[in-house]
């Protein structure tokens, strides 16, 4: 069999449960994709060894007849996540060298589970991105491109390693973490599948912090079926994390039967933004249209406080950002700048901030400073609470109505090139203006790839749920996967 | 509100980020075209609105009072940029 690596996540277990292949194989199929990729920049540290060493023990538990769903299954692991042994850095300067002594719990929950960890993947600095242009490593790059122009797009951001990973086979999935999109934009933009889970069911431990009320873990994957494995293998309660919700967490693989007569599906007037694309307005009532033909009700609905949500988002997250960035100190982990005659300690921590932090983080750290300073914390911080009350009050509002799941638009426009947005940071956050409602409101969402643009790029469309109704969010999806019927695949150039 | 170039060096000052002089300009530029956008908030009726406080309902765990952890010193000291005796290093704070 050749290509292994191309498999998806639940071909690939029914086959090492067969007995057909070997996760060796699969493992050593993966890391030769990996080291003809470097070009895609989506591997940031390389971990050959600890791979082939798990898929050893792997196929041991295979043979036993002991395989959870992830056993033998290669994965690659953003690098926001703490492992245990191998350089974990944020995509920042400043945690040059850190190499934890721990393993985060998501990412130990895989590792107990038999998954073979390849490395870990680049991302946007302190997941402060919506292009992965802001990571110390360099650039991920998106391995679609438009037409027959050879210009470099981004994979999205702020998980664009995992996602230009997934997308051109180099692991089978990966973990992302999404803030306010993390996860949905960059596997719109690269035709993947990401879920992001409702706040509190992936434990944070061990996940460097970016805003710890929005953080979520979830899964990028090529396959709706794929999350629901993964999905199901990376949440669960977990006392080191208080946020964490103590819920059982159901076998989503079952529920897809694709069966979604009478769900009710609300369509909201507010995201239809002024100057959408054409191809994402075409997009969107296609989607609706094939969610209806499936057996769905289509429902009409307002969000109303959905405009103030970006906004909200710009004072909270710094503002959460700057209190769990102030850590970096140079003192405990990481880089510490080279100090002059007659430094002190304020010394050390500025120049060492300054050096360590990139542009955008300082940007927000600073912004955040602000945000929570005396004379402002009421008219910023705890107004963008106030109205991020209301943005989930809006939510509740049209669940409580009977609506099952909204669906909407996953990203403003197809991927763009490298370079494109960097200089207004304004710009950049818009990016984000459909999925960020999702972290402030806590909700469940996933991206699926629905439609291709008139040049060849992927396009995705995003699928909102009910709190903790992450099983019944990703039946829906499957049905909207299966009447999409999207295989196309980006031609390889790297 | 704007920001000007004395606010914006001690923004900075309480972040513990340092800026060099000549870049406070565009650094209160930027901060400017960020509360700019922010500004749309003010629109927003929240009268008899409570802040979020937590965006599901729920009480945080408690654990019993107990020592969980400890006796891992190496450990902890193995990421130091400067790490000595047993202790992390640091410039002199005290004269």
């Amino acid at each position: 069999m050749t290509e292994l690596n191309r498999l998806t996540l639940a071909d690939a277990r029914d086959a090492l449960r067969r007995g057909d292949i070997t996760s060796v194989e699969l493992t050593q199929a993966c890391l030769a994709a990996i080291d003809s990729a470097d070009a895609l920049g989506a591997f940031a540290h390389k971990t050959p060894d600890l791979a082939l060493d798990r898929a050893r023990a792997a196929d041991a538990r295979i043979a036993a007849g002991d395989a959870p769903d992830m056993c033998g299954i290669p994965v690659g692991i953003k690098d926001l996540f703490c492992t245990e042994g191998v350089p974990s850095q944020a995509a920042s300067k400043i945690l040059e060298g850190f190499v934890p002594r721990y393993e985060s719990t998501v990412s130990g929950q895989l590792r107990d589970a038999g998954a073979v960890m390849l490395g870990k993947l680049n991302m946007d600095e302190f997941a402060m991105g919506s292009s992965n242009e802001t990571s110390v490593y360099g650039n991920a790059v998106n391995p679609w491109r438009a037409g027959h122009s050879d210009a470099a797009l981004t994979p999205g951001g702020s998980s664009g390693g995992s996602a230009a990973a997934v997308a051109a086979d180099l692991c089978l999935a990966a973990t992302g973490t999404d803030t306010g999109g993390s996860i949905r934009q960059p596997a719109a933009f690269t035709g993947t599948v990401g879920l992001k889970p409702t706040y509190g069911r992936c434990s944070r431990w061990g996940i460097v912090a970016f805003a710890s009320s929005l953080d979520q873990a979830g899964p990028m994957t090529k396959t709706v079926r794929d999350a629901a494995i993964m999905g199901r293998a990376m949440m669960g309660h977990d006392a080191k994390d208080s946020t964490s919700a103590d819920l059982p967490v159901p076998d989503f693989e079952a529920m897809l039967t694709g069966d979604i007569r009478g769900r009710v599906i609300g369509i909201p007037a507010e995201y239809r933004m002024d100057g959408m694309p054409q191809e994402i307005e075409t997009l969107w009532s296609d989607g609706t249209a094939m969610l209806k033909d499936a057996g769905a009700e289509i429902r009409d609905i307002s969000l109303p406080h959905t405009k103030y949500a970006l906004p909200a988002y710009y004072v909270i997250a710094p503002a959460e950002a700057s209190s769990n960035l102030a850590r970096y100190d140079g003192v405990r982990f990481g880089y510490r700048a080279k100090m002059a005659p007659g430094d002190g300690i304020t010394e050390m921590y500025e120049k060492t901030r300054a050096e360590g932090f990139g542009p955008e983080v300082r940007r927000r750290v600073m912004i955040g400073t602000y945000v929570l300073s005396a004379g402002f914390y009421d008219a910023y911080y705890n107004r963008a609470r106030r109205v991020r009350a209301l943005i989930k009050r809006d939510f509740d509002t049209v669940f409580a109505d009977g609506i099952d799941a909204i669906l909407t638009p996953a990203t403003p426009s197809a991927a763009f090139a490298l370079g494109q947005e960097v200089a207004d940071p304004v710009q950049m956050y818009l990016n984000d203006v459909f999925t960020v409602t999702v972290n402030l409101a806590g909700l469940p969402g996933v991206a699926v790839p629905t439609g291709l643009t008139h040049d060849g790029l992927p396009l995705g469309l995003q699928l909102i749920g009910r709190p903790w109704e992450e099983g019944d969010l990703l039946n829906t999806a499957y049905a909207l996967e299966k009447a999409a019927g999207f295989v196309a695949k980006p031609a390889r150039w790297w | 509100m704007s920001i000007d170039i004395a606010t914006a060096a001690k923004v900075a000052k309480l972040a513990r980020i340092k800026v060099e002089d000549a870049d406070l300009p565009a650094l209160a530029q930027e901060f400017n075209a960020i509360l700019g956008f922010i500004a749309q908030l003010e629109e927003v009726n929240v009268d008899g609105v409570e802040p979020m406080v937590s965006v599901t309902p729920q009480r945080l765990k408690r654990r019993a009072d107990v020592v969980t952890d400890g006796n891992q010193q190496a450990k902890v000291l193995a990421n130091a940029p400067d790490a000595r005796e047993g202790f992390f290093a640091v410039p002199k704070v005290v004269e």
